[in-house]
């Protein structure tokens, strides 16, 4: 009898401690980006395996992707994908910790992202900070030309009511009458809400938390006045949106780069390089109307055009 | 029905990863509930603190506790592990009042005659308790069923890939028929789940339909 | 990992301004109250309606299957087919609201149903023998003794209604789900922690209420109470508590 109530008494404290683990890891952090680079970051991948491509949540990240994968795997690189990941700050951490071991990444946002600081706006410098700014387990591949950069965008309603402001800066006085919407992560960024009001003393009446195909409807409909989309995102040209211009290069150059785990670069360079060569503003642009306006698949669209450069 | 006759590989793919990640924490959670539901009706003291605790945890918001498990397992974070631990959680929160009111519904004239028989302790549980639980558990099972067949689909939020992939994508490229087909097979597959889940409970209880 | 969780929960900064803890936690309760209460507007009477005239019985039962439909999903069809055609704000509260709704009609449902169907036939034949209209009969001898189960499914869907809320921060509702997506998107661990601990601490505080306002509003002869103090054992298996029709599918 004795035993069976030590039995009992562990299994009920067993599921009270499960409650209670869910914040008691023992004061460390196996998420925090260092232990991570410390920890599994080349154990996973070392010694060969399959490349796993991952990719933010937004469909350019994915269709990229995509790309790489494709271009990987016509080279005879086993390679698939893992998109829809989240936001630079959790596909990063799958990098790290050897779920993933290449992403696509924007130059001057990854420089950002790892020093603080950084404050770079040429392509070549962004690209050249980016690389000395990178912990010893990544590497970033050559850049591309195409580059998709954060922007502040309204509709042409908006556009006519602020009058004749073009740029952010002129934008200061006008902010406190519009709603901005923009993915989460813009809230904290330093290029982001932070970084507008810092640079440009832009503050914007109110914020809502909008991503993706919800955030252009948002503004389409005026429920958000103006959005922070991605200059090559195809709803800007459909819905005749207009860009107000970032006069004092906020946002940067962000070019499109391969990110790759430091161990694996060597399979994957010759790939990746082929691309980021082929690779434009204008032919990103293209292939994102065909996934995200005429709704075709991401892994076909990256297939054909992989095929047209001859890269597939 | 344009856009799945052009996906079907991808949404199998998915539905196999769905079934996989909302079937497996429902044994496993089975196996954990039933010692903890035995143990629940067995002590006066146990019932209230098990079920109270267990209640809590349904609580915690799925999305929390996705977020949350590669910190308390030590995982990756792309790790299907940390869905199928937090899964086996909400199903343990919810079977352990299942498991204990089942037992507990045995009459105690039923007990008393497999007493009267020669049925003792372990044997006693196993070969008349449990087996005049099964309805019981099975009402119990199949809520579980459904609610974990809604819940993994949240998990596409954080890059663990089942038909929950469907919801999202088509939310955020504003694709109707990939919605559409994203609910209607979550909502197939929970009606699947809880006919064979029915069937099995039929099967164990043949003395209900006499 | 706790004292990072526990600096973001006090820190006094995280609690002010439009985006602090003060006003999600306003924003999630009066969702959450908004939510339940119409609601069971519309199942209460319904339910009062099936189980008093013993018509309709599918409504429940369709109900009953509908919880089967993945909130996620239910939640991003409303946003995508109904955001849209409401102007400003709105449009990021409604289709939200709806959903939630939609989510919380089965449990009260479910419980008011049965709560009339288990009364006593006796009781109600009593109540016809005293000369009460059927409108009587309901309102005086049905709706009392249906009260524990009526009540026990409203708990159960207060406590869906917040921890769901938390997914609709998705579509861009505020309340404390924006503390778990936000938390997620910036990879800050100790707010979605910190969130998931108010909801916690919400959803129990919010059914500790409740569950005194049982106490005060449940007829002493319904609850069993004072006949167990009379010594009394009411039959095993009547007790149908606050879970057992109180089931739930949420995300």
């Amino acid at each position: 009898m004795k035993r069976t109530t030590t039995a009992i008494a562990l299994a009920g404290v067993a599921l009270l401690a499960l409650t209670a683990s869910a914040c008691g890891s023992g004061g460390s952090d196996p998420l925090s980006s260092s232990s991570a680079s410390t920890g599994s970051g080349g154990s996973a991948s070392a010694g060969g395996g399959a490349v796993v491509v991952g990719s933010a949540d937004f469909s350019e990240s994915v269709l990229l992707a995509e790309i790489y994968a494709g271009a990987l795997k016509a080279k005879g690189v086993d390679a698939s994908t893992k998109t829809n990941i989240g936001s630079r700050e959790i596909y990063l951490k799958a990098l790290e910790d050897g779920s993933v071991q290449v992403v696509p990444e924007y130059t001057g946002a990854l420089a950002l992202f790892y020093d603080k600081s950084f404050d770079k706006t040429d392509p070549n410098e962004v690209y050249d900070a980016l690389k000395a700014a990178l912990p010893k387990n990544l590497t970033v591949l050559a850049k591309s030309a195409a580059e998709d950069n954060d922007s502040i965008v309204v509709t042409k309603e908006t556009a006519a009511m602020l009058g004749g402001v073009t740029t952010l800066s002129g934008l200061k006085d006008k902010a406190g009458t519009l709603t901005l919407g923009a993915p989460p992560e813009f809230q904290t960024r330093p290029q982001g809400i932070p970084g507008l009001e810092k640079a440009y003393g832009v503050v914007f009446k109110d914020y809502v938390p909008l991503k993706g195909q919800a955030l252009v409807q948002a503004l389409k409909n005026g429920q958000v006045q103006a959005a922070n989309i991605f200059s090559t995102d195809p709803a800007i040209a459909v819905n005749g949106f207009v860009t107000i211009e970032d006069d004092k290069k906020l946002f940067g150059s962000q070019n499109v780069v391969p990110l790759v785990a430091a161990d694996r670069a060597g399979e994957v360079t010759a790939a990746l390089d082929a691309v980021s060569a082929k690779l434009t503003t204008q032919e990103l642009t293209n292939l994102l109307k065909a996934t995200d306006v005429d709704k075709q698949d991401p892994k076909a669209v990256a297939a054909e055009w992989l095929k047209a450069q001859g890269l597939g | 029905m344009g856009w799945l006759s052009t996906h079907g590989g991808d949404v199998w793919t998915l539905l196999l990863q769905h079934v996989w990640l909302a079937a497996v924490p429902l044994v496993i959670g089975l196996l954990v509930a039933l010692p903890l539901g035995w143990a629940a009706r067995r002590w006066r003291a146990a019932y209230p603190i098990l079920v109270t605790t267990s209640g809590l945890l349904y609580t915690v918001p799925s999305l929390a506790l996705f977020i949350l498990m590669p910190l308390i397992l030590g995982t990756r974070i792309l790790d299907p592990i940390n869905v199928v631990a937090a899964m086996t959680v909400y199903t343990v929160a919810l079977l352990v009042r299942s498991v204990a009111d089942g037992l507990g519904a045995v009459p105690e004239d039923v007990r008393a005659a497999a007493t009267a028989m020669g049925y003792r302790g372990f044997r006693r549980l196993l070969a008349v308790d449990l087996p005049l639980a099964v309805p019981v558990l099975t009402a119990g099972l199949r809520v579980a069923a459904v609610s974990n067949v809604s819940i993994v689909s949240v998990a596409s939020l954080i890059g663990v890939a089942q038909l929950g992939n469907l919801l999202t994508d088509g939310y955020n490229r504003a694709i109707n028929g990939e919605l559409i087909t994203g609910i209607v097979a979550c909502l197939l597959l929970a009606l699947a789940f809880d006919w064979i889940i029915r069937g099995i409970g039929r099967a164990l209880t043949p003395w209900t339909r006499a | 990992m706790i004292p990072t969780i526990w600096t973001w929960l006090t820190s006094a900064q995280n609690w002010v301004g439009s985006f602090g803890i003060g006003n999600r936690l306003a924003q999630h309760v009066g969702y959450s109250l908004l939510v339940v209460a119409i609601a069971a507007v519309i199942a209460i009477p319904l339910g009062l309606w099936v189980g008093h005239t013993g018509r309709g019985r599918w409504v429940v039962s369709a109900t009953n299957a509908a919880r089967a439909v993945p909130t996620l999903g239910l939640l991003f069809a409303l946003a995508l087919w109904v955001g849209p055609h409401i102007p400003g704000r709105a449009a990021f509260v409604v289709p939200s609201v709806i959903a939630l709704v939609l989510l919380a009609i089965p449990p009260i449902l479910a419980g008011t149903y049965a709560g009339v169907e288990a009364v006593d036939p006796a009781a109600r034949d009593a109540a016809k023998g005293l000369g009460m209209t059927p409108r009587q009969v309901l309102a005086r001898v049905e709706l009392p003794c249906a009260l524990p189960l009526l009540w026990s499914g409203l708990r159960s869907a207060v406590l869906q209604v917040i921890a769901t809320a938390t997914i609709a921060a998705y579509i861009g509702l505020g309340g404390l789900g924006r503390f778990l997506i936000d938390g997620l998107a910036q990879a800050d661990y100790a707010q979605t922690a910190g969130g998931a601990i108010l909801v916690c601490l919400l959803a129990l505080v919010a059914d500790g209420v409740l569950a005194l306002v049982q106490r005060v509003v449940v007829s002493p002869g319904v609850s069993g109470r004072r006949r167990r103090r009379r010594g009394i054992i009411l039959a095993p298996g009547k007790d149908m508590g606050h879970g057992n029709v109180a089931h739930t599918t949420r995300a």
